[in-house]
């Protein structure tokens, strides 16, 4: 079990991590008093090279690029952040159900969630976003959902090694409820393990938004998203044009700095290995 | 250990026929109308009706399901709702293009990721084992389309080495295939090497830990010897876990990879499939998809099962 | 082979060995060992070991003891650091050397026992081909040779079908054949010294008394220095010359066998000496009157999957009476406990308490027979919520089975601390803060805090060192004199049913082969298998492993 004092610092990474996180994110919820111009509005001709009055250039319709990717920030940051507190609520709920309420609900759960990671996760959302159409509202739901199943393998495996622990015996011994048990004794001491895992959840969720959009069923236009503005301008590479970079950088940025506090939190409690024994 | 092997083998073919349903009932019978779907919210209920018969939706679920089953049992994929052309017609080519990529990037990708997750683990905490971690890190963070886009400016656009757009013929050669596939090829590698080489490192670090690993060096044994003869043995199975897994993300990987360099691959026709909401399409890639996930997963598990001492000897 | 055998006669009661050359074999000086965060585990420790003699290293979990053992082959864990000191080994300064220079020792002139034998062995190669590697890779013996040696020791140890003993794998043999082959293993390059770590603790009574003789021999006949590591001080007694106390990393007392025991200077000594011999010492105790049964458990029937886990079993419990179910691993002692609580459901047989019929499944038992009988467990660390205060844990029975208010709560949980011997300021703290014992304290204020009738006790002490584990039982049996407890204790330590139990049943494969007042248990005529369990149990005498060895030779 972790005591308190091996709380350590944050590490330089995980502090430059911190600051890039918060830049965004100060970004996402400040866009119309950062952003020199508007989210969808030409301002200018189109695919301009850096200047001095747009930063970053201008994309295919004349657009501001800075202007668009602080607004990006919004949308992307947003939707990843959703679907992950979705996936989270929906995974650690059934994943602690199926550590606690014995062997048959916890058969049932895990071999539906087995047939569900049996596809690829691309090619499933793939699938229902063409059949559903990309709303805003169906692409949170379908990747929280998907996603859960990930989370729902991992909050399992913590709870289990929970429930077999002897206060949880206690527990039952006094007679307590399900519920009780679940809430009081097993989710307390199964979020602590998952804390790292909620950061690459969001990483995974935000890379995989971030993708759909490439791909065109992501979030639609005119909303200005990261992965959506890389597929806009993408094909202006070939002409030497950096526009599809900006906001690919921006994407890039985001998750390594989620994995760069992830990697902090983790060292934590990690105890060195046998490889770096004195020998 | 045989009858493990044959319980796996019988409960992949289980799974490959709940995937089955699971793509029929995703893209058939969720949305509640396919027809409307399809059509859009502009089409006149006669139309509508038309097309329903058209697709036999008049019929209920279960005979469409079998039906659908029994013909890609046999080959028929069904045609493609846009263009006409049979499904399987189109998708057999771009099956061996989007195999010729993924084990061009996997051929390449496996070995350095390996050695480099073994090199990382026995070195823990050394300046390799750091910028393993560092340049790892960096890779698995970003997306996959930002590493294509960098490689294209980089070695397409301005140096001039490959094209920046990976158009593939049948009658193309080998080598020139290998030259015009670089790009994207690499782009998979970088990810799949960085995933690969930090679970490899993981994996090998937990065999590290154990105590006959501590025993091997009291028993005076110099550190390759401990690492080949006591570690890696033991490594075998998490590592085939390790490859397995990556194989399966190489097969995801290539849909957007695919689209980015224009690749005719099977994850650019299911991109263009969904954009057209093209039912056979979609299902058949799916099908493909979701089959070669199973069959990755249950070879790697076979494998585990052959590797594993305690299996292998039972008492 | 090309042994040479030192020792060969064999002088029965003969403990005290006098082997001494001049120099030391190995020489620790001022050693200092450190973890990562600076905190010192060993500090100044002084080491000599002559050729052929064995030392003792005795002390509680947390002392250092393994630390030194594995810094005498120049190797700490990852995580430590040796930061001062000189080890030096048949003259030569290995700290000095490269690490290929160390490595040349490590087998050949030092070796290594561990404590788990089932962990040390390697599960993907074969006995044998472990046993030779060692030998072959130091040029000590060809690898024909070392076969033929290794065979020749399996048949000396009695390992089964010795010719093909080498061509199994770890996992397809037990415990104790086990960690016979890692002592074979430990000499197999006939190193001058052998550092044993607790090369017994993971083994059952009977199954310890063998390996026991075995190391005594091997020690013997190929004239090994040893250090041998445990916490038992009566195991340490058959097997030492000298004897090194230790305490939290530092040296407290260095002195032959015959002194420590007889003339402990130190009070910790004193302490842990004391302790021990009252352990084999038997109080007799016996109620002063007949009294009601309360719990009766007749002709018990379980399985566990298809294996019949309880075979006919009945016991009764008094009030105010503690009645110990004795048996080693696999006797079925834990099932019976898990039986009588409602976790494993029974195959036929009944259960009465206080009267009335005892549902068989916990689920259908009413609240007040949930609170009537309490469990306590073997391990504290476990046994409690690391996320809640004590408080929380010990209030949640005041709640839930009395329903006080949250003021009440806490004058009780006060009350119950204090009576267990902690002060009430613990209330706010999480158990992950607190010790071994005062962990187990909490679970026993937890149990009391449910007023029960009878309390199971599931190996109250095994996980808790030795003078811990002395106060523990001395507040169980000052809390049954107080309230008129009755416990039930399920132990495969003979010294605590010495010591607590009014009645004892030894347990057998499931079935109890012995069964009444503990002092007619200990006393003739024995049934077989309880006066196996007896005679295996180590007695502090320095002479008792070489009573047993002269009758089984006579």
């Amino acid at each position: 079990m972790t005591n308190n004092n091996s709380f350590r610092n944050p590490t330089l990474s995980a502090e430059i991590g911190m600051v890039i996180l918060a830049v965004f994110i100060i970004c996402a919820i400040f866009a119309p008093f950062i952003a020199p111009f508007g989210e969808a509005e030409s301002v200018g001709k189109t695919w301009l090279g850096p200047s001095s009055k747009f930063w970053l250039g201008t994309d295919n319709i004349g657009r501001d690029m800075l202007s668009r990717v602080i607004y990006g920030a919004r949308m992307t940051l947003g939707v990843a952040a959703i679907c992950t507190c979705l996936s989270f609520l929906i995974g650690v709920t059934m994943g602690l159900l199926a550590a606690v309420a014995g062997k048959i609900v916890d058969q049932v759960l895990s071999r539906f969630v087995d047939l569900m990671l049996s596809i690829p996760i691309l090619v499933f959302a793939l699938m229902i976003l063409s059949m559903f159409g990309s709303s805003l509202l169906t692409l949170i739901i379908t990747i929280g959902v998907l996603d859960s199943f990930r989370v729902f393998r991992l909050a399992r495996s913590i709870a289990v090694n929970v429930v077999v622990t002897e206060f949880v015996e206690v527990a039952r011994l006094r007679g307590e409820g399900l519920w009780w048990i679940m809430r009081h004794e097993v989710l307390p001491n199964s979020l602590p393990p998952m804390i790292a895992e909620l950061g690459l959840r969001f990483c995974f969720n935000f890379l995989f938004v971030a993708s759909l959009s490439f791909l065109g069923l992501g979030i639609q236009p005119p909303f200005a998203d990261w992965g959506g503005m890389v597929r806009e301008s993408g094909r202006a590479i070939s002409f030497g044009i950096p526009a599809p970079l900006w906001p690919a950088l921006a994407i890039g940025l985001t998750t390594i700095s989620v994995n760069m506090i992830v990697d902090w939190i983790l060292s934590i409690n990690a105890r060195p290995s046998g490889a770096s024994a004195e020998m | 250990m045989l009858r493990l092997i044959l319980t796996r083998i019988f409960l992949g073919c289980l799974t490959l026929f709940a995937v089955t349903i699971l793509i029929f009932a995703a893209t058939e019978i969720l949305p509640g109308d396919v027809a409307s779907a399809i059509l859009g919210q502009g089409a006149t209920p006669e139309t509508l009706a038309a097309f329903r018969i058209e697709l036999g939706l008049n019929r209920p679920a279960y005979v469409r399901y079998f039906e659908w089953l029994s013909n890609a049992l046999q080959g028929d994929l069904g045609t493609a709702l846009t263009n006409k052309r049979e499904v399987l017609a189109t998708i057999t080519p771009r099956l061996i293009n989007t195999l010729f990529l993924a084990g061009y990037a996997a051929v390449i990708a496996v070995p350095i990721a390996i050695f480099l997750g073994i090199v990382a683990a026995i070195n823990e905490g050394k300046w390799i084992d750091r910028a393993a971690n560092i340049v790892s890190l960096g890779a698995i963070s970003v997306p996959e389309f930002f590493i294509a886009y960098i490689l294209i400016f980089v070695f397409a656009t301005n140096l001039g080495w490959f094209p920046s757009l990976s158009t593939v013929y049948s009658d193309m050669g080998f080598w020139q295939k290998i030259h015009v596939v670089a790009l994207p090829s690499i782009t998979l590698t970088m990810l799949v090497t960085a995933h690969m080489l930090r679970m490899t490192r993981a994996s090998v670090l937990a065999i590290m830990s154990q105590p006959y690993i501590e025993m091997a060096f009291l028993k005076g044994l110099p550190r390759n010897q401990v690492i080949l003869h006591h570690a890696l043995p033991n490594a075998a199975a998490p590592i085939i876990s390790v490859i397995a897994l990556n194989l399966a993300y190489l097969i995801v990987g290539v849909v957007v990879i695919e689209v980015v360099f224009v690749y005719p691959g099977v994850g650019q026709y299911m991109v263009d499939g969904v954009s057209k909401r093209d039912l056979p399409v979609i299902q058949a890639c799916a099908l493909v998809f979701g089959g070669a996930f199973v069959l990755l997963n249950t070879v790697a598990d076979i494998l585990i099962i052959m590797v594993n001492p305690l299996l292998r000897n039972s008492r | 082979m090309s042994i040479g055998f030192c020792r060969s006669t064999h002088a029965p009661l003969a403990p005290q060995r006098r082997c001494k050359i001049e120099k030391p074999i190995l020489k620790i000086q001022g050693l200092r060992i450190e973890n990562l965060a600076g905190e010192v585990l060993v500090d100044n420790a002084n080491i000599e070991l002559m050729p052929g003699e064995i030392l003792g290293l005795i002390g509680e979990s947390g002392a250092g003891k393994s630390t030194i053992g594995l810094a005498a082959m120049s190797y700490a864990r990852a995580g430590c650091k040796i930061t001062r000191g000189h080890i030096e080994i048949d003259g030569v300064q290995v700290r000095d050397l490269s690490a290929k220079g160390r490595a040349q020792f490590r087998g050949r002139r030092i070796a290594y026992v561990a404590q788990s034998a089932a962990a040390s062995f390697n599960p993907a190669h074969r006995i044998m081909d472990q046993i030779c590697e060692m030998p072959v890779h130091h040029g000590v013996l060809t690898h024909a040779e070392a076969e033929a040696w290794a065979v020749e020791m399996f048949r000396t140890l009695e390992l089964p079908d010795p010719d093909n003993f080498g061509a199994r794998y770890p996992h397809q043999v037990s415990g104790g054949q086990l960690q016979r082959a890692m002592a074979i293993m430990a000499i197999s390059a006939h190193p001058d010294i052998v550092v044993f770590d607790e090369p017994t603790t993971a083994l059952d009574v009977t199954t310890q008394i063998e390996v026991l003789l075995l190391i005594k021999k091997m020690i013997r006949d190929y004239n090994i220095a040893a250090l041998y590591i445990t916490h038992d001080l009566a195991v340490v007694a058959q097997i030492a010359d000298r004897i090194l106390v230790l305490q939290s990393g530092k040296m407290v007392e260095l002195d032959t066998t015959a002194n420590i025991l007889h003339a402990p200077k130190a009070t910790y000594t004193k302490e842990l000496v004391e302790d021990r011999q009252t352990s084999d010492v038997f109080r007799e105790k016996l109620l002063k009157s007949e009294r009601e049964v309360i719990l009766d458990a007749s002709n018990i029937i379980a399985h566990y999957g298809d294996f019949r886990v309880l075979n006919d079993v009945s016991i009764t419990v008094a009030k105010g009476e503690t009645v110990a179910i004795v048996g080693e691993s696999g006797s079925g002692k834990t099932s019976l406990a898990r039986v009588m609580v409602g976790l494993t459901q029974l195959t036929s047989g009944s259960l009465t308490f206080m009267g009335s019929t005892l549902a068989p499944s916990l689920k259908n038992r009413s609240r007040d027979d949930l609170r009537k009988i309490q469990l306590i467990y073997q391990q504290p660390d476990v046994a409690l919520n690391p996320r809640q205060t004590v408080g929380e844990i010990i209030g949640r029975p005041i709640m839930f089975y009395f329903n006080r208010s949250d003021a009440e709560i806490t004058d009780r949980t006060a009350q119950l601390l204090h009576q267990v011997g902690l002060p009430e300021d613990y209330m706010n703290r999480y158990s992950t803060a607190l010790s071994g014992g005062q962990k187990q304290r909490v679970c026993i204020a937890r149990a009391l805090a449910a007023e029960p009738t009878l309390i199971i006790c599931d190996e109250p002490t095994s996980a808790l060192d030795q003078l811990v584990a002395e106060d523990i039982l001395k507040l169980l049996q000052q809390l049954q004199d107080d309230m008129g407890l009755s416990y039930l204790v399920i132990t495969h330590d003979l010294g605590i049913v010495r010591r607590i139990a009014h009645r004892t049943a030894i347990l057998l494969g499931g079935e109890i082969v012995a069964n009444g007042p503990t002092g007619d248990i200990f006393k003739p005529p024995f049934h077989t298998y309880t006066e196996k369990l007896l005679q295996s149990v180590p007695e502090l005498r320095e002479t008792w492993l070489e009573e047993i060895i002269y009758k089984r030779s006579a």
